[in-house]
């Protein structure tokens, strides 16, 4: 009898809150939809540059599915690798072909080598004749060695420094209004802006210690490849937490409590990890590659990337720091108008 | 000093939680120095009023001015001392750290910010308790802390929502002496409750039901003008239930 009252109590509440029972059902399907598409996205087609002299490669190549792209002459055969358009170029050094991997995607190293094998095996016997050594295999990023944790890891720094930062912000600054003391706090002269950027001060401090500790603990401890300066990882897992700090406070005023909170995770974080370069975005849809634009992990993910597999600087990631500025920003800019809400003034 | 100007003027105020209509037509005012309480009973829009008096809710329709100032105005906030129903502390601080926290944001500091701390809390009889977590304290001594926080800097009005409930008898005479102190210091106090026996302590009650207001005197004009010899049976008349 009591087992009936209680479950009938559940029932009922579930029946009262109509967003989690929409969430078991349809969060599930949404994430099983996104599954299905990274991972029944097409095969990854490799991007092959290819070298004048090296030419006799295009054809099998191209039979192999392959994306191919002749280049005039090294330079910008190189420039092409470098900037990520290709995954590996291809010249040949008297008869012995010569190919450089872009190296930082494990995946398309496979798919480039794999191609390239059976195109050897399938060149006629005519051409072969030019083509008498086994390729030399060089790496622009990245090396042979490369774990998947080495291409993994930095997105997962920039996802667990998100996720945990989101959550808690969000909690707080909810627990904020469930306990009265956001009402409390409105009652004062303290403006809504200054309640915000309070907010982003007080967690901004935390998150410091939190990007340091997560920053030394994967690259020292998980040994991480780390390429590039620590003074930057530092820099986007921190504006990485602001993103998320900002956005977990302003999603807060739309969940009535912790559950609801979240509830937000499948919402809004897990899109984000799909769609952050965890695995290759050329071979989802293109509306749902534009959908990874606009979210903030997308560009911690790249950013972190760039610094830690590829050693690159300031130039390259200057983007990637803007779009987490102005997300940071944007998202303050809603949590104010949001407060709104609670109080006119 | 007496002030020609009441502290507060509500006119024809309506507040609608969408087709729900909670106060209907509201219109009363206080005048400085006084103790001016709202008897009524529970759902009756006690709160929702003071809301209103305090500025973070918005009037439907009608007018409430504050000290002159036509609310809601966030200036008006600095000089009014607010007690919210239920009590808004941040339990896993100390009182301490609590009461440093809304001094700050009221713009109490150094000297000054340590003394009135020391000061409330002598006033609600705390001063043993200050360095204890919030979340250690039975539900009066919140209460407490709750009225000690809306004193701290001294606003010369108090909107105080059910400021006594839970607390003992003893210290509820103790906690009404210093609110009479203060009135005669020049702080007007509004305060609502649904205890009969405390309304009787206040200057001048208004009762109100269901959002209507239905008298507005001080006690004893009230129980003369129904012919009541108790609060509670001049507010059964005004109700209807006792003709
Ligand atoms: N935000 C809101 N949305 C909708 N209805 C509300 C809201 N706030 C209050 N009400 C309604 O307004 C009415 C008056 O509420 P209020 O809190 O002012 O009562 P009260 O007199 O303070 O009661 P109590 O003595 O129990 O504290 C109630 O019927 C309540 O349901
Ligand atoms: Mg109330």
């Amino acid at each position: 009898m009591r087992i009936r009252a209680i479950t009938l109590r559940i029932l009922q509440q579930f029946i009262h809150d109509k967003r989690t029972m929409a969430l078991m059902f349809i969060a599930p399907l949404l994430v099983l939809s996104l599954m299905s598409l990274v991972f029944n996205g097409d095969a990854y087609e490799p991007k092959i540059g290819v070298a004048p002299g090296a030419a006799v490669f295009s054809t099998a190549l191209e039979a192999q599915k392959a994306e191919i792209t002749g280049y005039d002459n090294d330079e910008s055969g190189n420039a092409a690798l470098q900037a990520g358009d290709i995954d590996a170029y291809i010249t040949m050094k008297g008869t012995t072909p010569e190919i450089m991997l872009e190296g930082s995607n494990p995946a398309a190293n496979r798919a480039v080598m794999m191609a390239l094998q059976e195109a050897m095996q399938s060149l006629q016997p005519s051409a072969a004749g030019s083509v008498q050594n086994q390729p030399q295999i060089s790496y622009l990023y990245g090396a042979e060695d490369m774990k998947t944790i080495d291409r993994f890891g930095p997105i997962m720094i920039g996802v667990f420094v998100f996720f945990f930062v989101f959550l808690i912000a969000g909690v707080s600054f909810l627990r904020e209004r469930t306990t009265g003391t956001l009402e409390r706090l409105l009652s004062t002269p303290l403006k809504r802006w200054e309640i915000v950027l309070g907010y982003v001060c007080g967690f901004g401090i935390f998150t410091v210690f939190q990007a340091l500790l997560i920053s030394w603990f994967s690259i020292q401890v998980l040994g991480i490849m780390m390429a590039g300066s620590f003074g930057y990882v530092l820099l986007m897992t921190l504006l990485l937490s602001m993103s998320a700090l900002t956005l977990g406070t302003l999603l807060s005023a739309f969940a009535a409590n912790e559950l609801q909170m979240i509830q937000f995770i499948p919402l809004v974080i897990v899109p984000q990890i799909f769609l952050s370069g965890l695995f290759p975005l050329d071979t989802l849809p293109l509306w749902l590659q534009r959908v990874g634009l606009a979210t903030p992990i997308y560009y911690g993910a790249q950013a972190l990337m760039d610094i830690m597999i590829r050693g690159k600087g300031w130039n390259d990631i200057a983007l990637d720091v803007f779009m987490l500025i102005g997300f940071s920003l944007l998202f303050m800019l809603l949590n104010v108008l949001a407060l709104r809400k609670h109080r006119k003034m | 000093m007496k002030q020609a100007n009441p502290v507060i003027t509500v006119t024809h105020v309506d507040r609608a939680f969408g087709s729900k209509k909670v106060l209907k037509d509201i219109t009363l005012q206080v005048e400085h120095a006084e103790t001016f309480g709202i008897l009524g009973p529970s759902g009756s829009g006690k709160t929702t009023l003071v809301k209103l008096l305090t500025g973070i809710d918005e009037v439907t329709s009608g007018e409430i001015n504050v000290l002159g100032v036509r609310m809601p105005k966030l200036a008006m906030l600095q000089q009014i001392g607010y007690m919210a129903q239920s009590d808004a502390l941040y339990t896993e601080l100390s009182a301490k750290e609590n009461l440093e926290f809304f001094a700050s944001l009221y713009g109490l500091k150094g000297g000054n910010r340590t003394r009135r701390i020391r000061d409330v809390m002598e006033l609600v009889n705390l001063q043993e308790h200050l360095r204890k977590r919030v979340d250690q304290y039975s539900g009066g001594m919140k209460r407490r802390l709750s009225l000690a926080i809306a004193l701290l800097h001294e606003p010369p009005l108090l909107l105080l929502d059910e400021p006594t409930v839970g607390i003992d008898p003893v210290l509820r005479q103790s906690i009404w002496k210093e609110l009479k102190a203060l009135n005669h210091k020049g702080t007007t106090i509004v305060l609502t409750t649904h205890v009969m026996d405390e309304a009787e302590k206040c200057g001048r009650l208004a009762m109100i039901r269901d959002g209507v207001l239905l008298a507005v005197d001080t006690p004893a004009g009230l129980l003369q003008a129904t012919g009541s010899s108790t609060i509670e049976e001049a507010f059964l008349y005004y109700g209807g239930v006792r003709p």
